[in-house]
C-alpha cells in the first residue's frame, strides 16, 4: 500500500504546505508568534513520523534504490525528477527529520522577534535537506543543496549574535564558491554523459585525466562543507552567531552534506581520483583532527570550542571515507550519524544555559552541577559520547573509522587516534570548567533546572546515542548493503588493497 | 511593392505600434496636456501594446521575408518581440507617482511607443540598412527620455552622454556595414551569409564584422562599451531607468544574435572571440563596479552589464545550444528587472522618491512582503537555485562548456560569486538591519502586480523550464535550419 504513495515527495514537500499555513496566521504579534511555533513543531513532527515508514519499509537486503520516484522534468534533456534512497541516503532522511523538531523545540523560547519567519525558515531548510538525501537527479541535487544556503544565511544573519552579519556573509560566500566549482563540474559531467541521472552517471567511466579535475571540483564544494581543514574557517564563526537551534541543523546535517556528496559523488563516480587523492585527504584529514584539537583547547567561547570539535570529527568522517574499505566508510557513516546526534545535543547544552546566563564564556561558569544536576548528567552523557566512551554511539564510529584507517595506512590510523586523546582532553576540560566547582556567583547558584521542553529534547537525543552505542546492528545493517555496493561500484576498494600490499 | 496578405499579417505589430504612434501624436498635439490625456495616452500605448502582443499569435509560421529582403519574420523574432513587448508593458504599466519628474508629459508615452517600434524592426532587420534604421528608430526616442528631467543636471548630463556615445557606436556601426558593403558588394543578411559561405571571407569582412558588433555592444553595455551605462541609470528618471533596465537589451540581444548567426554564422569562430572577450569584461566590470555603488539605480547598472557577461557567454559558445540559452537567460533577466524595478518605483520617505541603497535598510520588519519579494528577486539575480536566474546559467554555463569554453565558464561561475556579494548585500540591508526613518507603506496597484507576476515567474520557472527549454530549442532550431 505504501509502496504506491510518492513517500519521499510527500516527506519533502509536506513542510512548504506548513509554511503556507504559516504565511496565513493572521492576528498580533503574540498570536502569530505561538501558532507559528505550534504549526511547524507539528508539521516537522508529522514529516519525521512520515519518514520512520522509509525506515520501516526499507529493504537492507536489497540492492539499487528504493522508493524511486522518476517522472518527467526537462523534456528531452536526459533531466528528470528522480528520487531515491539507498542505505547511504536513509539514515541521513532520518536524522534530517529528527533533528528539525528538536531544533523547533530548542527556539521555543530563545526566539521572540520575527517567530513566524524563522519558522518559515526553519521548514524551507528541512525541505532543502531531505530533498539533497533523497535526489537522484545531479541537477536536482544541486538545487537543493544549493538552496540550503538561503534559508540558513538568513537564520544566521536575522536570528544570529553580534557579528552575524560577517559570519552569515563568510558562511555564504564561502559555501558558493565551493559549490559554484563543482557545478561547472557537472557541466562538464552532463555534457559528456548526457543525462544528470545520478544511477547511469555512476556507472560511466570517466577517463582518468578527467577524473582527476572533476574530483577536485567536486572536493571544492564538499571540502568547505564537511569544513575541512583549512577552508574550516566559515564554521566557528558561523557557528558562534547562529542561534541555538541554528548550530544544531548547521553541526546535525549541514556538515553531512559534504561526506554525504563524497559517498554519493566522488568516490563512485571518480573512483581512480579517489585512490589518487586518498592521501592528500589524509593529510589534511590528520592536521584537522590534531590541529582544530589544539585549537579547541584554546578557546574561550563554550560554542566556538564546540565548533571545532566539529571540525575534528568530522576529520575523521574524511579519514574513513577515503580509507576506501568497508569499515572505513561504514564507521564515516555511523560518525557521521552519531555526530549529528551528539554535536546537536551538545550545542544545545549551550544554548540551555545561554538562555539563562546570556553568555557562552566558559569563564562565567562553573559549579552548575549545584544548581542543575540533570543537566550535567545530560551534558556528561553527550560529552562522553562526543569523546568516544564505548557504549555511546561515538565509539562505535570511531572505532570502525580507526580499524578502516589502519588498514589504510597504519601511520593515519595513529595520528588520528592521537586526536582522540586530545579530544578527550578539551572536552573533559571544558566540562570541568563548565559543571564542576565552586559556584562563586549568586547567578549561577539561582539557575532554573530544566524544564519540561528541554527534556523532551534531551531525552531522545540521549536515547538514540545510547541506542546506537549498546546496538549499532540497527543503523550498520541498514548501510552495510549499500556500502558494499559502493565499493564494488567504485572498484576502489580492490585497487587500494592489492596497491598497499 | 505587393501588400499580398503574408507581408500585411507578418508585419502586424509593427503596423499596430507605427498606428499607435501616430494617433498618440495627434492627440497629444489637439489636447491640452491635462492629467486626463496623459492618462488616456498611456493607457492607449498599454492597449497598443496589448494588441501588437496579441498581433505576435496571428503571424503566419515558419520564415518570411518581406519588403524587397529589407524584413524577416521567424521563430526568433517571434518570440524577442513578444517579450520586448511584455517588457514595454510592464515599463509603462509601472506607476510611478512621485518619481515621474519629467515623464509625466505626453510626449514620453508616444517616444516610448516609437521606441519599441523601433526595436521590433531592428528583431526582423534582414538588411544592414534596415537593421541601421530600427536601431536608430530604437535610440533616438531612448536619448531623449534620459533627458526628460530637465531640471536635472544630472538628467541632461544622461542624455547627452548617452547620446554622444550613442552616436560613436552607431558610428561604429556604419563603418563597419560599409566595409562589409564594400567586400560583400550587399547589405542583405542572406546574401551576406551566402557570400561567406561560398568562401569570400577576407580581412576586410572580419574587420568590418568587428566594427559591428562593437556598435552592437554598445546597445547591450557590453564591457569595454559599458561607459554610459551606470551615469544614464542613475541620471535618468527612475521611471526610464525601469525601461532601459527591463527590455532593450533584450532587443538588442535579439538583433545580435540574428546578425552573428544569420549574417556570419559561416566565420563563427571570429566572432565567438570577440564575444569571449566582451563576456569575460562583463562579468568582471559588472561583479567588481556594483560592489562600492551606494545608489540601487548605479548598481542596477552595474548588474546588467553582468549579466548581459552572461547571456554573452552563451553567444560565445557559438552553437545551437548557445542560441537556446541567451533566449532563456533574456527570458529570466526581462523579469527580473520588472521585479526589481516594480519595487524600486515604490521607495519613497514622506513622499519623496529615495534611491539610496541605505534607504533600504530594515524593509523586513516596515514592508514584510516587499523584503520577501526584493529577496527573492536578489537570490535569482545571484543565480542562487532554485529560482529562474539560475536557470539561465545554467544553460548558459552549459553552452559555454559543450563549446568547450570551460575557462570562460569557470570566470563566469567565479564572477557570480563576488556578484552574489552586493545582491546579498541588500537582503542583509532588508533583515540584518533596522529602519531610522521607514519608507512609506503602500504600493500602487499596477506596481504589485508587475513584482507579483515576476515573482511567480522567478519562483515557478522550474515548473516551467521545460516549456522554455523547448521554445528556445526550437528556435534555435529554426535559425540554423
Amino acid at each position: 500500500m505504501l509502496s504506491s504513495w510518492p513517500l519521499l515527495s510527500v516527506i519533502i514537500f509536506l513542510p512548504l504546505i506548513g509554511v503556507l499555513f504559516l504565511m496565513l496566521i493572521r492576528g498580533d504579534e503574540q498570536v502569530v508568534a505561538a501558532n507559528s511555533r505550534q504549526v511547524a513543531l507539528w508539521v516537522s513532527s508529522f514529516a519525521f513520523i512520515l519518514s520512520l515508514f522509509l525506515f520501516w519499509g526499507f529493504d537492507p537486503i536489497a540492492t539499487g534504490y528504493q522508493f524511486e520516484e522518476r517522472a518527467e522534468w526537462i523534456a528531452g534533456s536526459g533531466i528528470t525528477y528522480h528520487l531515491g534512497i539507498d542505505g547511504i541516503s536513509m539514515p541521513f532522511i532520518l536524522l534530517s527529520t529528527f533533528l528539525t523538531p528538536l531544533a523547533i523545540l530548542a527556539s521555543w523560547q530563545a526566539i521572540t522577534h520575527r517567530v513566524r519567519e524563522y519558522m518559515i525558515a526553519f521548514l524551507v531548510l528541512e525541505v532543502m535537506m531531505v530533498g539533497m538525501f533523497a535526489s537522484l537527479d545531479m541537477l536536482m541535487f544541486y538545487l537543493f543543496f544549493e538552496g540550503v544556503l538561503i534559508p540558513m544565511f538568513l537564520i544566521i544573519g536575522v536570528w544570529g549574535g553580534a557579528e552575524r552579519v560577517y559570519a552569515a556573509f563568510k558562511f555564504f560566500l564561502f559555501t558558493l564558491l565551493g559549490s559554484v566549482l563543482m557545478l561547472v563540474c557537472m557541466l562538464y559531467m552532463y555534457h559528456v554523459v548526457g543525462t544528470t541521472n545520478i544511477v547511469d552517471l555512476t556507472g560511466y567511466d570517466f577517463l582518468p585525466a578527467v577524473q582527476f579535475w572533476l574530483f577536485l571540483g567536486f572536493f571544492a564544494s564538499f571540502a568547505v562543507k564537511v569544513p575541512m581543514w583549512p577552508v574550516h574557517t566559515w564554521l566557528p564563526d558561523a557557528h558562534v552567531q547562529a542561534p541555538t537551534a541554528g548550530s544544531m541543523i548547521l553541526a546535525g546535517v549541514l556538515l553531512k552534506m559534504g561526506g554525504y556528496g563524497f559517498l554519493r559523488f566522488s568516490l563512485p563516480m571518480f573512483p581512480d581520483a579517489s585512490v589518487y587523492f586518498a592521501p592528500y585527504i589524509f593529510g589534511l584529514s590528520v592536521i584537522a583532527v590534531i590541529y582544530t584539537s589544539l585549537v579547541a583547547l584554546a578557546q574561550s567561547d563554550m560554542k566556538k570550542l564546540i565548533a571545532y570539535s566539529s571540525v575534528a570529527h568530522m576529520g575523521f568522517v574524511t579519514i574513513g571515507i577515503f580509507s576506501l574499505n568497508e569499515q572505513g566508510i561504514a564507521g564515516a557513516m555511523f560518525q557521521m550519524i552519531s555526530h549529528g546526534l551528539v554535536s546537536a545535543a551538545l550545542f544545545f547544552c549551550v544554548g540551555v544555559v545561554y538562555d539563562r546566563l546570556h553568555t557562552r564564556e566558559i569563564g562565567a561558569y562553573g559549579g552548575v552541577v549545584d544548581a542543575m544536576p540533570r543537566y550535567a548528567s545530560f551534558f556528561m552523557f553527550m560529552m562522553l559520547a562526543s569523546v568516544g566512551l564505548p557504549g555511546t554511539s561515538g565509539f562505535v564510529g570511531e572505532m570502525l573509522v580507526l580499524v578502516g584507517a589502519w588498514q589504510a595506512s597504519y601511520w593515519v590510523a595513529i595520528f588520528a587516534a592521537t586526536g582522540l586523546v586530545l579530544g578527550a582532553c578539551y572536552m573533559l576540560w571544558l566540562y570541568r570548567r563548565v559543571i564542576f566547582g565552586r559556584a562563586e556567583k549568586p547567578e549561577i547558584q539561582e539557575l532554573a533546572p530544566l524544564n519540561n521542553r528541554e527534556y523532551l529534547i534531551f531525552v531522545p537525543l540521549t536515547i538514540l546515542v545510547l541506542w546506537f552505542g549498546v546496538y549499532p546492528s540497527t543503523l550498520l545493517d541498514v548501510m552495510q548493503g549499500a556500502v558494499i555496493d559502493l565499493l564494488e561500484l567504485s572498484g576502489a576498494g580492490t585497487v587500494t588493497q592489492t596497491a598497499l600490499r | 511593392m505587393d501588400f499580398s496578405q503574408i507581408t500585411f499579417s507578418a508585419a502586424l505589430p509593427e503596423y499596430i505600434l507605427a498606428c499607435l504612434s501616430l494617433i498618440l501624436v495627434l492627440i497629444a498635439a489637439f489636447s491640452s496636456s491635462s492629467e486626463h490625456h496623459m492618462k488616456s495616452i498611456r493607457s492607449l500605448s498599454l492597449i497598443g501594446y496589448a494588441l501588437a502582443f496579441g498581433a505576435i499569435f496571428f503571424v503566419p509560421d515558419g520564415r518570411h521575408v518581406l519588403f524587397n529582403g529589407l524584413f524577416e519574420v521567424g521563430a526568433l523574432g517571434y518570440y524577442m518581440k513578444g517579450l520586448v513587448l511584455i517588457g514595454a508593458f510592464f515599463a509603462s504599466w509601472l506607476v510611478s507617482d512621485g518619481w515621474g519628474e519629467g515623464v509625466d508629459r505626453p510626449e514620453y508615452h508616444i517616444l516610448v511607443v516609437l521606441a519599441v517600434l523601433g526595436m521590433m524592426v531592428m528583431i526582423s532587420a534582414n538588411d544592414l540598412i534596415s537593421l541601421y534604421m530600427g536601431l536608430e528608430l530604437q535610440s533616438l526616442p531612448l536619448y531623449v527620455v534620459a533627458a526628460m528631467r530637465t531640471g536635472s543636471l544630472k538628467s541632461s548630463e544622461a542624455g547627452l552622454k548617452y547620446f554622444l556615445l550613442g552616436a560613436l557606436s552607431s558610428g561604429l556601426l556604419l563603418y563597419g556595414a560599409s566595409l562589409i558593403y564594400g567586400y560583400t558588394g550587399t547589405t542583405n543578411i542572406d546574401l551576406i551569409a551566402a557570400s561567406l559561405s561560398e568562401g569570400n571571407v577576407s580581412a576586410g569582412i572580419t574587420i568590418g564584422m568587428v566594427f559591428l558588433l562593437s556598435g552592437l555592444a554598445f546597445k547591450i553595455s557590453a564591457a569595454p562599451f559599458h561607459m554610459w551605462t551606470p551615469d544614464v541609470y542613475e541620471g535618468a528618471p527612475t521611471p526610464v531607468t525601469a525601461l532601459f533596465a527591463i527590455f532593450p537589451k533584450v532587443a538588442a540581444m535579439g538583433l545580435l544574435l540574428n546578425v552573428s548567426y544569420g549574417a556570419f554564422g559561416e566565420i563563427s569562430v571570429q566572432w565567438s572571440q570577440i564575444f569571449i572577450a566582451l563576456s569575460v569584461a562583463s562579468m568582471i566590470v559588472g561583479a567588481t563596479g556594483a560592489i562600492m555603488q551606494q545608489n540601487i539605480k548605479r548598481m542596477m547598472a552595474y548588474s546588467s552589464i553582468a549579466h548581459m557577461g552572461y547571456a554573452l557567454a552563451g553567444l560565445a559558445a557559438a552553437s545551437e545550444a548557445g542560441f537556446a540559452s541567451v533566449i532563456i537567460y533574456m527570458t529570466t533577466y526581462l523579469f527580473m528587472g520588472a521585479g526589481t524595478f516594480a519595487i524600486i518605483l515604490t521607495m519613497r520617505r514622506d513622499s519623496i522618491p529615495v534611491e539610496k541603497i541605505s534607504d533600504l535598510a530594515g524593509m523586513s520588519s516596515t514592508h514584510p512582503l516587499l523584503a520577501a519579494g526584493m529577496m527573492i528577486i536578489m537570490f535569482s539575480m545571484a543565480g542562487i537555485p532554485p529560482m529562474a536566474g539560475f536557470f539561465g546559467k545554467w544553460y548558459v554555463f552549459l553552452a559555454a562548456v559543450n563549446a568547450g569554453l570551460i575557462p570562460l565558464a569557470i570566470i563566469g561561475v567565479l564572477t557570480s560569486v563576488i556578484g552574489a556579494f552586493y545582491y546579498l548585500r541588500i537582503i542583509k540591508l532588508m533583515y540584518f538591519e533596522e529602519a531610522e526613518t521607514p519608507l512609506d507603506r503602500g504600493m500602487e496597484r499596477n506596481n504589485r502586480l508587475v513584482l507579483l507576476i515576476s515573482l511567480g515567474v522567478i519562483i515557478l520557472f522550474f515548473m516551467g523550464i521545460s516549456r522554455v527549454n523547448e521554445a528556445a530549442s526550437f528556435i534555435a532550431m529554426s535559425a540554423f535550419g
